[in-house]
């Protein structure tokens, strides 16, 4: 119970420094600490990202930071896609896939540092 | 731009669904470098979009039977203290070292994500052995 709490603070910082949902966070450290397996702890980081991104979006929106018709354009569709993808995890995971998907992180990151 | 914004959100999706992740990582830089938000405004805006992809996403997980609810409440709660902390860790930093910062965040990501993929065994003809 202590390591759920744990994991959740420090993935709550990342979550509102970075505007991310901190599944990434979550994630690894389900399986490290807690011995989830990568399904079960995929899942249950999801269902935590709602409370921990409704959170987010609460203290930005104190704060007057938040553009709700930018938020539904992107999120909607989104929400469709995440229907899809969970679907496909279903049946595929692939190095490619994942190896793709990294490198997209790489270059939209060089892309905002410089 | 809008109907940029809204395909990159439909694929942000996708990737959420399928690596267990938010979408936010994508959705910051999609509302920073298509819709022009700054990066204070695009966090706090990605955060709000993400919620309807992690409500349709969990709720697809659970009829697989793969969402813990007393893990993912204590997880919540824990992440309250957290977020608390960190949206004032934001305010207080300049615009571009947090974009920088958030940049950084991304590379590591991205470095972990690959390191993910070098562990995976060559190929999943099925889905019973992956993750």
């Amino acid at each position: 119970m202590a390591r759920l709490l744990a994991i959740g603070l420090v993935a709550g910082v990342f979550s509102a420094l970075f505007g991310v949902g901190g599944g990434i966070i979550i994630v690894p450290l389900l399986v490290a600490l807690v011995g989830f397996d990568g399904r079960r702890a995929t899942g249950t980081s999801l269902a935590a990202i709602g409370i921990t991104a409704a959170a987010g979006a609460l203290a930005y929106w104190l704060h007057g930071d938040l553009k709700v018709g930018s938020a539904a354009l992107v999120g909607l569709p989104a929400a469709v896609g995440a229907v899809a993808g969970v679907a496909l995890q279903q049946r595929l995971q692939t190095r490619t896939l994942t190896f793709g998907f990294s490198l997209v992180l790489a270059a939209v990151g060089i892309r905002l540092l410089v | 731009m809008e109907i940029l914004a809204a395909v990159l959100g439909f694929l942000g999706g996708v990737l959420a669904g399928l690596f267990g992740v938010g979408g936010g990582i994508l959705f910051v830089p999609t509302l920073v470098l298509v819709l022009g938000l700054g990066q204070v405004h695009a966090e706090a805006t990605s955060l709000l979009a993400i919620l309807p992809a992690v409500v349709a996403g969990a709720w697809r997980q659970q009829r697989y039977g793969n969402v813990d609810w007393r893990a993912a409440l204590l997880l919540g709660l824990g992440s309250i203290a957290g977020v608390a902390g960190g949206v004032e860790l934001a305010k207080a930093l300049p615009e571009d070292v947090l974009r920088r910062l958030f940049a950084v965040f991304m590379l590591a990501v991205a470095a972990s994500v690959a390191w993910r993929a070098v562990r995976m065994k060559p190929a999943y003809p099925r889905a019973d052995d992956s993750a």
